[in-house]
């Protein structure tokens, strides 16, 4: 049976670019029956606009709903709205969206966090206790550091990105953002699951109950997570917090990842270059604001494409052509794609002996809004979020204290296909605190 | 070091059209992150990965999939079920 959801709560973060004051769901006795989840806007939802915070989209409905969505449907959700973030996942503060930013839910003069800031502000708010969003190089992650939630990057291939609008093929998935452990448990097992129509997607279902004893887990600590550029102040935070884990049983070991000293420039070229592929497909015509027919392709293409994507997509899309362009492939893109198998190998080597790496999600606390307003200086500020990508292993970021009254997140990242483990880390240390 | 000259061109490989005030900025931009990604030049010469992958493939059947209808839904111009484009030629 269809039941109705009320969703009153007021936005005063702008976390919805699309919300559904009447959402529906079914009764269908699933894990969501009756809860309202927030879902990012590059997530396709069948009947409710998605815009991936463009106007390139405006206006765009999606005919079909992505695999995660289904699931979520079939699990008794209410889908309550379509969540601000940066223009097609651009961004580390979600300021970069045509519908004007999102704030941070403990100070409205910081960001949240990007790229799937409004989904960790409806979070963070108090809107929902659950949200979608996708992590590219930190964009779950950072956000739920910066709005004091918890956030899950799944292993690469354990979700179905069928109906998640591409920006970066081989670093994203889609993932789960909640209050607590339990709550971003409960997403997981809701969303991970086989699907034909995801070649990368494996069929390995997540049916988990958290765990809080981690006695005898060994935790390795990288030097590079906490070298420079990293606040003191939440380096400081972060090392308390692993002590909790060891009071908690674990052991500790220090390691180091030297492939840090490049790997950010590694997912730099990396997703600039797979971006300027995929938002090849945002040319007017199936979709989005109309072209004028009547000129010819490419003036008509030019123009359009010149008009309505933001500076930071215009700035991605070139970089990347440049990156793949006759010439420049040898030094750009290869050479990244051999950094990305080092820091693949560096991961592999540290968990032989280590069950988990640990370190600060985030190198600051949330920025004032327009702070980072030089891109270069945005993106350094995922370099603790991007090895993850490169290597296809899941992290998680878990509230672990404050500075200057803003919440910081510790990152614990896990071995291919132990999504699990790293939900069992996190999980003893929020209950450890609590 | 990329020039303004060269961002143009860029531009139009990418088939973004920018405006000529806009150059100047666009080229300071790319070059501030390309001297960033000059680090790249770092690492040694390696293998790429990934070698333990496996291709995902199935017998070419037609399979359910989206309605014509549902396909021309966002399209502004369409005609007998088709979506009308731009002239290529």
């Amino acid at each position: 049976m269809v039941k109705e959801y009320f969703f009153e709560e007021a936005d005063r973060t702008n976390a919805f670019i699309t919300r559904l004051d009447l959402a529906m769901y079914e009764e269908t006795g699933g894990p969501l029956e009756g809860r309202g989840i927030a879902v990012k806007d590059n997530i396709s939802t069948a009947g409710i606009p998605t815009t991936c915070a463009s106007r390139i989209l405006a206006g765009y409905v999606p005919p079909y709903d992505a695999h995660v969505v289904t699931r979520l449907r079939e699990a008794g959700a209410a889908i309550v709205g379509k969540t601000n973030m940066d223009e097609f996942g651009m961004g580390t503060t979600t300021e970069n969206s045509a519908y004007g930013p999102t704030t941070n839910p403990h100070d409205a003069s910081r960001v949240p966090g990007g790229s799937s800031g409004g989904s960790a502000a409806a979070v963070g708010a108090g809107m929902v206790d659950m949200a979608l969003g996708s992590d590219t190089g930190g964009s779950i992650r950072c956000p739920a550091a910066f709005c004091g939630i918890v956030g899950l990057k799944p292993t690469y291939g354990r979700v179905s990105r069928y109906g998640l609008i591409a920006f970066s093929n081989s670093l994203e998935q889609i993932g789960p953002l909640g209050k607590t452990v339990t709550d971003v448990n409960t997403l997981m097992s809701a969303i991970a699951g086989p699907d034909p129509r995801d070649t990368t997607a494996y069929d390995r279902p997540y049916t988990h109950t958290p765990s809080g004893d981690i006695a005898g887990m060994k935790i390795a600590v990288p030097d590079e997570f906490f070298g420079e550029g990293v606040d003191p102040a939440v380096a400081e935070s972060v090392r308390t917090a692993i002590g909790r884990l060891e009071d908690a049983g674990a052991e500790t070991l220090t390691c180091s990842i030297p492939s840090m000293a490049y790997a950010l420039a590694a997912y730099y070229v990396t997703c600039m270059s797979e971006a300027s592929s995929n938002l090849s497909r945002f040319d007017g015509v199936r979709f989005g604001p109309s072209v004028e027919t009547k000129r010819s392709w490419h003036d008509e293409f030019r123009d359009h494409r010149g008009a309505l994507f933001g500076k930071e997509v215009q700035s991605r899309i070139m970089l990347g052509t440049f990156a793949l362009s006759a010439g420049y492939y040898g030094k750009y893109y290869a050479k990244a794609q051999v950094a990305r198998e080092n820091v693949r190998r560096d991961f592999l080597r540290i968990f032989k002996d280590a069950d988990i790496i640990a370190g600060p999600t985030m190198p600051q606390i949330a920025f004032k809004l327009g702070e980072k307003s030089d891109p270069l200086s945005m993106y350094l500020a995922d370099i603790l979020t991007v090895p993850a990508n490169l290597a296809g292993v899941p992290a998680i970021s878990v509230p672990c204290g404050t500075v200057d009254k803003m919440p910081v997140g510790l990152q614990l990242i896990g071995r291919h296909f132990e999504d699990e483990r790293v939900v069992d880390a996190a999980f003893a240390y929020e209950t450890g605190v609590a | 070091m990329v020039f303004e000259n060269d961002v143009e061109g860029i531009a139009k490989l990418a088939d973004i059209h920018i405006q000529k005030e806009e150059l100047a900025e666009f080229t300071s931009r790319f070059n501030h992150i390309l001297e960033y990604f000059d680090i790249l030049d770092t690492v040694s010469e390696g293998e790429e990965g990934e070698a333990d992958l496996v291709n995902v493939l199935r017998e070419d059947e037609v399979t359910p999939s989206l309605t014509q209808e549902a396909a021309c839904a966002n399209a502004h111009e369409t005609e007998d079920g088709y979506i009308r484009a731009p002239r290529v030629m």
